[in-house]
């Protein structure tokens, strides 16, 4: 029976994996090669690969996309992971079988898809030139909501609840007895949450910071229905760049942009597992 | 600080918290709703907007094309996934950490990178299968295969899935009387789980059908935002307010199910 | 009396325990009384444990003495200070939980130095007392280790030194031993009590198994539905139960018909001493510990063997007297013959004291 778990010695069973395997390879391993793999190609008359693509990505225009899409993946996932952890934090506070923690974390999914187009809309309704609040409150420059700030103020919307989701399970590993034995031991409030809560729940924190820092990173469609104009932000410069070049080339910075948005993203998300380890050690 | 004194504290930070957050949450919410039914020159009674979900066509058009979307994603998924998941569960055990990772890798690989890198691929579809939008099916199967893998491996885990197989063949069972009539039924909760979270993604697919041009649901509620915003954000509402049912059904039957167990 | 700076003023083992008090503790849940008037007094090292089924509220009582839960009324008095205002993290008293509570970043020893790093005191001295508490459970090999890496038992042992090591007026133990395997409660058993009596401390130790509270404890209290049943030595709560429900709690019992007459219990043959609260006059049904059944192959057979076990060291055998009645035997395999399902034998009752309730 040990064997099993070992290289396995007769091909049969491992028949029953090829489906998936194909399928995944298709439609998730392929395009993802070609993406890296187009990101070096040079000139298709030519041949070859070159680093061209990748050239432009340190040019003023995109390098300043860049640094602005992480400032805005930065910020939101700050506010969304400070505001998310306090909301997170009372909820498990209350009963684990209750109706507002059912309540809560029912709401907070939802609200966490509810991204794309659908919020950009929620917002213009809002804020929006002849938003609802705009009219109440009799606000006359309402452009901003299509610029940058405007969109900090929208991914918010869908980071909050998004770190209620992830981060509370944490909270919920957090065992009352710890609370309790640093009572009987001595603990303030203060003290307890300096050596016992705080340190426990920080690799959480940070980890489902920087989940939400690469949601933000890899959103698209929100950015896009809310800026009409422009590409400020790597995702919509990679989605305008899809059109732009033609042939066999087409794509090419596209491809290059996206290469640059893997990395970052899969660096972040590495970080997340390593510290998501971390945490099961300590709070299962 | 007596032990009552600081659970009353408690529940007053909570409530303070959740509705100042709640509130601020709630807002777009209702301005959603209340602009909806505002009165304009493109908009003459109250609930126009809302009619016209079904009264205008090529909006019609789009919903039915995202259902339809919807509907086959999870056929797919589920016929993709479920054989899977049980197969490499009874039999091939260290091939679990791979699919895991093949199923969890959408998340690091954004719709807009894969879009990239899908124009070879979509050809190929359009030329053995079809050009329409269903052909985006194949896309949106791995798109969900994240939150879907999550919650059918919650399922698959909450059941012993070896044993249960091994003591079924002992009676006799074929392979597919094992999945289909001894395992399914144990996990039915989590596959409707998975399916729920299907559609919801498919429903608020923007990013791949805008850039392969195709016209679902969002990319239509885009493009008529243009001219009549009302119409979007009506379109928008009822599109969340669907996501909470859904989601909600899934809360419940996820929550049901064990209990029963456990009492019996 | 009460010394605040851990570990600075020499203490001898007499002056370290300190008398605690309960006096009248209620504790109502809604329309639940978790605990009803309990009044308990332990005197100073002494290890009283409190024995129980779930629910009697035993748990409920350790945990208002400790200030993680408050009393609706009643007191708790530490050394003649009612600390009814005193919130528990100035209780100065150690507690061990039943599981989980070792902080899980923390090493052992970390573990063990919390409460003293809380008082202040200085790092040299810290890990001095920290190794030393460790090396009292047996486990200084191990301070380095996080509570991951050791074992259930492990972990329990360096939750007693965590709880000793700022030499707490009171030491609370909250079942500690029940998330253990059989083997390593029966040690651990012996090392807390081993422990408690080279400290000193004051000790309240929260049991359902009653093995656990008869062994380890100078008193054991029998709680049931929020009250004290009885408060005695282990061997006297064993061979002199004030109520049914202790005889049949602790202990197995018999229950026989028996006649009461003038002081005395006519039962399966024997005339029996009575315990005091016993019915005085007429039938009832007397609770007889299996060991008081001698069943024998000499004299006049009075019943069939029904079923015996040889458990080793121990022969059980089932009787049904002619009479009627079944009783249980269990005693010493030295002292009982070896009978079969069928067997005809004489059931003898030993002359030991019984109570016998009413009907």
């Amino acid at each position: 029976m040990s064997h099993r778990s070992t290289v396995p010695r007769r091909i049969g069973p491992s028949l029953g994996l090829v489906p998936f395997l194909l399928y995944a390879g298709i439609f998730l391993v392929v395009p993802t090669v070609v993406v890296f793999v187009s990101a070096f190609r040079g000139d298709p008359a030519t041949g070859g690969f070159t680093l061209d693509a990748f050239r432009r990505l340190g040019a003023a225009p995109i390098l300043s996309i860049t640094r602005d899409t992480l400032v805005l993946s930065f910020a939101t996932a700050l506010v969304g992971a400070v505001v998310g952890g306090g909301v997170a934090y009372v909820v498990s506070t209350a009963s684990p079988t209750g109706v507002l923690r059912r309540f809560v974390t029912s709401i907070c999914g939802v609200l966490a898809q509810f991204g794309g187009v659908a919020l950009a809309f929620a917002f213009i309704a809002t804020v929006g030139n002849t938003g609802v609040v705009t009219q109440l409150l009799g606000l006359s420059d309402t452009r901003w909501l299509f610029s940058l700030k405007g969109l900090m103020l929208v991914y918010t919307y869908f980071q909050v609840p998004l770190m209620v989701i992830v981060f509370l399970p944490a909270l919920d590993g957090i065992r009352p007895q710890w609370r309790e034995a640093a009572d009987t031991l001595g603990a303030s409030t203060w003290a307890y949450w300096r050596h016992v809560g705080f340190p426990l729940l920080a690799p959480a924190f940070l980890g489902s910071a920087l989940l939400l820092f690469a949601n933000a990173f890899a959103t698209y469609a929100t950015a896009r229905a809310l800026v009409n104009q422009g590409s400020p932000l790597l995702s919509l410069k990679i989605g305008d760049s899809l059109g732009n070049e033609i042939g066999l080339a087409r794509g090419n910075l596209a491809a290059s942009l996206a290469v640059e948005m893997v990395l970052i993203v899969a660096l972040v998300m590495t970080g997340y597992v390593l510290l998501q380890r971390r945490t099961s050690r300590w709070l299962r | 600080m007596s032990a009552t004194t600081r659970a009353r504290q408690q529940r007053l930070t909570r409530w303070a918290v959740l509705l100042v957050v709640g509130g601020l949450f709630a807002l777009p919410l209702v301005s959603m709703f209340a602009y909806s039914v505002r009165i304009t020159p493109q908009n003459r009674s109250a609930f126009n907007s809302w009619k016209a979900i079904v009264a205008n066509d090529q909006l019609r058009h789009a919903i039915v094309t995202s259902l339809e979307l919807a509907g086959l994603t999870v056929l797919g998924m589920l016929l993709l996934l479920v054989p899977t998941m049980i197969w490499i569960r009874i039999r091939l055990p260290w091939a679990v950490r791979l699919v895991e990772f093949l199923c969890l890798l959408p998340l690091t690989i954004p719709a807009i990178v894969l879009v990239v890198g899908l124009d070879n691929v979509m050809s190929w579809v359009n030329y053995l299968v079809t050009t329409g939008p269903l052909a985006l099916t194949f896309v949106y199967i791995v798109l969900v295969l994240p939150y879907c893998y999550r919650a059918l491996d919650a399922g698959l885990a909450a059941i012993d899935v070896k044993t249960l197989s091994e003591a079924a063949r002992s009676l006799g069972a074929s392979w597919t009387t094992v999945v289909l009539r001894v395992i399914v039924p144990n996990i039915t909760s989590a596959l409707l789980s998975a399916s729920f979270l299907a559609v919801a993604v498919v429903l608020g697919e923007f990013t791949i059908a805008s850039l392969f041009f195709y016209d679902n649901l969002q990319v239509v509620i885009a493009l008529i935002g243009l001219e009549n915003s009302n119409v979007s954000v009506a379109t928008s509402l009822a599109a969340l307010i669907f996501g909470v049912l859904l989601l909600v059904t899934i809360s419940f039957v996820g929550g049901r199910r064990p209990r029963q167990e456990v009492e019996s | 009396m009460t010394d605040t700076a851990a570990g600075t003023s020499p203490r001898t083992a007499s002056d370290r325990g300190i008398e605690v008090r309960l006096d009248g503790l209620t504790r109502v849940f809604g329309s639940f009384k978790a605990l009803d008037g309990l009044d308990l007094t332990l005197a100073p090292g002494e290890l009283v444990a409190l024995l129980g089924p779930s629910g009697c509220g035993k748990t409920t009582a350790l945990r208002i003495v400790a200030g993680l839960d408050d009393a609706s009324s009643g007191r708790v008095l530490v050394g003649g200070d009612d600390v009814g205002g005193v919130s528990a993290n100035k209780r100065d008293m150690g507690m061990v939980f039943q599981a989980y509570s070792l902080f899980p970043h923390m090493t052992a020893r970390a573990n063990v130095e919390f409460g003293l790093k809380l008082r202040k005191v200085g790092a040299g001295k810290r890990r001095e007392r920290a190794m030393e508490m460790l090396e009292l459970v047996g486990l200084e090999s191990f301070s380095e280790r996080y509570a991951h890496q050791l074992s259930g038992g492990q972990q329990q042992r360096v939750a007693l030194a965590r709880a000793l090591a700022f030499e707490p007026r009171v030491l609370l133990l909250d079942e500690p031993l029940s998330a253990l395997d059989a083997k390593v409660r029966a040690q651990l058993r012996e090392e807390i009590r081993r422990v408690q009596l080279d400290v000193g401390t004051t000790t309240l130790f929260v049991t359902h198994d009653q093995e656990e509270a008869l062994s380890m404890a100078d008193r054991v209290g029998v709680m049931r539905a929020g009250s004290l049943e009885q408060i005695a030595t282990p061997h006297e709560l064993y061979t002199a139960p004030a109520t049914q429900f202790v005889a049949e709690f602790v202990g197995l019992s018999n229950r026989v018909r028996a006649e009461v007459s003038g002081g005395r219990a006519q039962v399966a043959g024997s005339r029996l001493p009575l315990l005091d609260g016993s019915v005085s006059d007429g039938s009832g049904t007397a609770l007889v510990r299996p060991e008081s059944v001698m069943v024998s192959t000499d004299g006049e057979p009075n019943g069939e063997v029904t079923s015996s076990s040889f458990l080793g060291a121990i022969s059980r055998v089932t009787v049904r007297l002619d009479a009627g009645p079944t009783v249980v035997s269990q005693v010493p395999r030295t002292l009982a013959p070896v009978v079969r399902t069928g067997d005809r034998v004489t059931v003898r009752l030993d002359e030991a004291a019984v109570l016998v309730v009413a009907d």
